[in-house]
């Protein structure tokens, strides 16, 4: 099903808004005033794990080689965001601009768009010109599109991808900066970050941290979704509590009971949360992560229900390669669908915690931490509930299939 | 030296385990797991033969 989407700012639009035309390109800057921009900007990777940019571009352009590489990474595994298609299918050249900024920070020789989204890569097709392959820039850009899937975007997998081979997580190191595309040192950048490093670049870094706090510079894109709302697409400064944001999107936050933060990867949080400043630290502090900044919101659905549910996608979209996060990850799904039907046991809730807590780190990407984050906030927020669930029909869990295609998925055709 | 094992590769066992227990453990589900950030230097030795050891070649220095 698929449902609009509201897209606003919040307070302040200018990643929205921004025009690529009269933003410097390339051919104004050397690399290393390019990553010095990022530097004082204080720009950090918004497809998940918050990393600084510079530092990255930096690693790359000092790595030994003759050969390097730049990709946009717009696969966007995370089924409860939305942003980077968003980016990639209306602001295309904002992210095209960023990368041709990224590939001279790190002196790369050839770039790549890499993405799953059809519309987006019909997007970036039509701006194709006479080189079939390739878009008409300052430096040969190459279109990858792969299937969708969670682990597609995952750097190691991207990588691989763009050599020709499937889009699953290798072991690390080495990482890409290290080892990347045909074993060259690769940047691999969210399209998001791309976007914003473009801005930074237009804006100059002093007013580029005019928003946001000096840990979490700048604005970032959110998803809201959830909460039997049409889900929508808001540009946020960070710092600001996560209540303003919610009420922006519904009306008030009253109805709130909690939410998954971090699209899938940063398991439960309870109703209080929403008291919470949207910065990468004050997330981490309360045991999750902003990540990709997809929020879901819970209206009186039960947390039990939500996990397996989210455990149940895990189970199906996980790459079927690694041993621990296989079993593990099929065991802790199997014990919540048992808790949404009564038949549980307390020893099974005995496993489920252990198990959870033995996922982290147990494979070549980070879903079993994902599977441990939510297992671990489900138990952190909600035991009594969880043994509840032994013995006691839940009416809540009853009434939802946990198995089928999650109802957490913002499905969006674009405008 | 640091050692890693493909998870993707590893299918359990556990040669690793037997050959240094000191720096690989098994999971929950048998899959071996690297203890330590660093081999301490007394057990590269034994390191090195879990290396070896490994049926599916699993296990890489870094
Ligand atoms: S950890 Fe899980 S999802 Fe990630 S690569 Fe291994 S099997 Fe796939
Ligand atoms: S010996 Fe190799 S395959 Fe066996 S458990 Fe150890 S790492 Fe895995």
């Amino acid at each position: 099903m698929s449902s609009p989407l509201r897209v606003g700012p919040l307070r302040n639009a200018r990643l929205l808004d921004a025009e690529p035309d009269g933003t410097p390109g390339p051919a104004d800057l050397s690399g290393p005033e390019i990553i010095e921009i990022a530097e004082a900007a204080g720009i950090r990777g918004r497809g998940g794990a918050g990393f600084p940019l510079a530092v990255k571009l930096r690693s790359v352009a000092s790595a030994p080689g003759p050969v390097r590489y730049v990709i946009a990474n717009g696969e966007e595994g995370e089924p409860a965001s939305v942003k980077d298609r968003f980016l990639l299918r209306e602001r295309p050249d904002l992210v095209l601009r960023g990368l041709e900024l990224a590939a001279r920070a790190v002196s790369a020789d050839r770039a790549y768009v890499y993405v799953s989204d059809p519309s987006a890569a019909r997007r970036l097709a039509a701006k194709r010109g006479d080189t079939p392959a390739d878009i008409p820039v300052d430096i040969p850009i190459g279109v990858v599109a792969v299937a969708p899937g969670y682990v597609a975007g995952e750097e190691t997998a991207v990588v691989r991808a763009v050599d020709g081979g499937p889009a699953l997580p290798t072991v690390k190191p080495p990482r890409p900066w290290q080892e990347g595309v045909c074993g060259a040192p690769t940047l691999v950048s969210n399209v998001e970050t791309l976007a914003q490093l473009a801005l930074a670049v237009r804006l100059g870094p002093e007013a580029y941290r005019g928003m946001g706090t000096p840990e979490s510079t700048g604005t970032f894109l959110a998803t809201l979704s959830g909460a039997g709302r049409a889900p929508g697409l808001y540009e946020v400064p960070y710092g600001i509590p996560l209540r303003e944001l919610v009420t922006a999107h519904m009306g008030t936050a009253a109805g709130v009971t909690g939410l998954l933060a971090g699209g899938f990867a940063g398991g439960l949080l309870p109703a209080s949360a929403l008291d919470l400043p949207l910065t990468h630290a004050a997330l981490a502090r309360a045991g999750s992560t902003l990540g990709c900044g997809a929020f879901v919101l819970l209206a009186g659905d039960c947390p039990v229900g939500v996990a397996a549910e989210v455990a149940a996608f895990f189970d199906r979209e996980n790459a079927r390669q690694c041993g621990p996060c296989v079993t593990g990850t099929s065991g802790v799904a199997g014990v919540l669908a048992r808790l949404t039907v009564r038949s549980a046991t307390v020893e099974d809730v005995a496993r489920l915690e252990r198990w959870g807590a033995a996922l982290a780190g147990r494979g070549n990407c980070a879903t079993p931490d994902a599977v441990t984050a939510l297992v671990g906030s489900l138990f952190r927020h909600h035991r009594d509930l969880v043994d509840a669930h032994v013995g006691t029909e839940c009416e809540r869990c009853a009434a939802t299939d946990v198995t089928a295609d999650t109802r957490f998925r913002v499905s969006w055709e674009g405008s | 030296m640091k050692v890693v094992i493909d998870a993707a590769v590893c299918d359990g066992k556990g040669y690793c385990k037997r050959f240094a227990p000191e720096v690989f453990a098994l999971d929950e589900w048998g899959y071996g797991e690297v203890l330590v950030d660093e081999v301490p230097p007394e057990y590269e030795a034994n390191a090195r033969a879990a290396l070896e050891a490994c049926p599916l070649q699993a296990i890489k220095a870094v």
